[in-house]
């Protein structure tokens, strides 16, 4: 679904993102980690081209995005991308926010687009908050709506980007869940996080990146007990260390 | 009588100054300035809106073009580029344009020239996370300018362009320098035609020029207040 084939990216003379090869394979929940700076927003936005690359071989969803020729609009049409900050759209209703990509993208009619959004909306417990603005959800509820934006398109794949690091703790939990049921759904998804309970319990696999490379790729089992490298060690450490 | 002074060469030609020879003749004074600034507002909105997304297009070549068409207006003084229209417009269309137009003409260029800033800079405040969104969906670049990216901007900019309004109504002012019949010329007029009543006449127009422009920049104030209100909700 994902491939990465020896791809570089740089931000001047930034060697941001450094020979990266990974696969996701349809259904695969894959979390990706490593330390602030180390390149995972970078390697994320890549997939879906808000960050082009500058080397290498990179198909998505059966799309060679280093092929000038395909159609980016397309392809972004099959990915949800969910961010830090929600980047819900405040001029608009939360039906909206779901609704404008179907409606100006599928084409589909406003109702056949609001009922969609409807039973979205149910699946992340949010169906009351229909009519209201971003600025007036919490910030769980608004990373829900934002969820369910991303699932409107009907995506193939969803990607996430520390989508729980801006919220108040006791928010985290709600959001969680929505995405471990979207990965029991069998949704292709890869994750950057540092919630190591979630790559725990849903991951097929976790990725660990350091300096722009991928240093370590395992099962999350196998991960968490016997780090490779020293830099996953610690760093394990540091993450987990508060709450034991 | 008012502190030793004299209005009764106002209150005479009360309807002068305020309608020009209207609806006998053409319209002229109050009536007149508004309108110059009423179309010349509702034009430099949509010359500004063009030029400003012109301005922040992702192509080089527009950006830069756009950019130096507003620069080199916003670089002369608006009595010049009314000069300019009032002696160029005519001959270029074989005459035939009247002298308000070519004011409105100018103040358009002019007003376009600083409102493109306004909304480029409308455009540039609203935080990229919002046109990520709109883009990671599958929507086109223009496709989030329009649903996603002006209509947030536009809202953030009414106060100021009702600001520019209040500019607009002042720069009127100057189209009696090629005869059009505005207040101003309304008044310089009146006072040509018996010199004895300068104080008074343009005192009076002054309040005038004044309780229009505060009106406007109190609503203006209004509007600000309003919108913040609506964006803490
Ligand atoms: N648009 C950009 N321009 C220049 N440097 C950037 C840009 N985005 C990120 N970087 C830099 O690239 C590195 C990796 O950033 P990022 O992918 O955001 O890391 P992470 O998400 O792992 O914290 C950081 O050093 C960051 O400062
Ligand atoms: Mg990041």
């Amino acid at each position: 679904m994902i491939r990465f084939e020896g791809v570089h990216k740089w931000f001047g003379p930034l060697h941001v993102l450094n020979n990266i090869n990974l696969r996701v394979k349809p259904g695969e929940v894959v979390v990706v980690c490593g330390p602030s700076g180390s390149g995972k927003s970078t390697l994320i936005r890549t997939i879906n081209d808000l960050e082009p690359i500058n080397e290498g071989k990179l198909v998505v969803a059966g799309m060679d995005l280093s092929d000038r020729k395909t159609d980016i609009n397309k392809l972004r049409a099959e990915i949800g991308f969910v961010f830090q900050q929600f980047n819900l759209y405040p001029h608009l209703t939360v039906l909206k926010n779901i609704t404008l990509a179907p409606i100006k993208i599928r084409k589909l009619d406003r109702k056949t687009a609001e009922e969609q959004a409807m039973a979205l909306l149910e699946r992340v417990g949010l169906a009351e908050k229909r009519n209201a603005h971003p600025s007036q959800l919490s910030g769980g509820q608004q990373q829900r709506v934002a969820i369910a934006r991303g699932l409107a398109m009907k995506p193939k794949i969803m990607l996430f980007d520390e989508p729980t690091s801006a919220l108040d703790p006791e928010m985290i939990g709600e959001v969680l869940q929505v995405m471990k049921d979207l990965a029991v759904s069998g949704m292709t998804m890869m994750v950057v996080t540092h919630e190591m309970g979630f790559a725990r319990e849903v991951s097929h696999r976790v990725v660990f990146m350091d300096h722009g490379t991928v240093l370590e790729e395992a099962e999350p089992e196998e991960f968490f007990k016997n780090p490779q490298h020293d830099r996953a060690q610690q760093f394990l450490k540091q993450i987990l260390s508060p709450m034991h | 009588m008012i502190g030793g002074l004299d209005f009764t060469v106002v209150w005479k030609d009360l309807p002068y100054f305020f309608l020009g020879r209207y609806p006998k003749g053409p319209l002229g004074g109050v009536g007149l300035t508004l309108y110059l600034a009423v179309v010349s507002l509702f034009l430099s909105f949509i010359g500004g809106l063009i030029l400003g997304l012109l301005s922040v297009s992702r192509n080089r070549l527009i950006k830069w073009g756009s950019s130096a068409v507003i620069q080199t207006i916003r670089g002369m003084p608006l009595l010049m580029v009314i000069f300019w229209m009032f002696f160029l417009l005519p001959s270029l269309l074989g005459g035939g344009m009247p002298a308000s137009w070519t004011v409105i003409t100018a103040l358009t260029l002019f007003t376009s020239s600083y409102m493109s800033e306004i909304v480029r800079a409308g455009i540039l405040g609203i935080p990229k996370g919002q046109t990520e969104a709109a883009i990671s969906t599958g929507l086109s670049h223009r496709q989030a300018m329009l649903h996603i990216i002006l209509p947030q901007a536009l809202r953030n900019m009414i106060p100021s362009f009702v600001n520019q309004f209040v500019s607009m109504i002042k720069d009127t002012s100057l189209a009696f320098i090629v005869g059009v019949s505005e207040l101003t010329q309304v008044a310089t007029q009146m006072n040509n035609r018996t010199m004895l009543y300068p104080t008074e006449i343009f005192l009076f127009i002054a309040v005038i020029y004044f309780i229009l422009c505060f009106a406007f920049t109190e609503l203006s104030r209004w509007l600000e207040r309003r919108l913040a209100y609506q964006k803490a909700i």
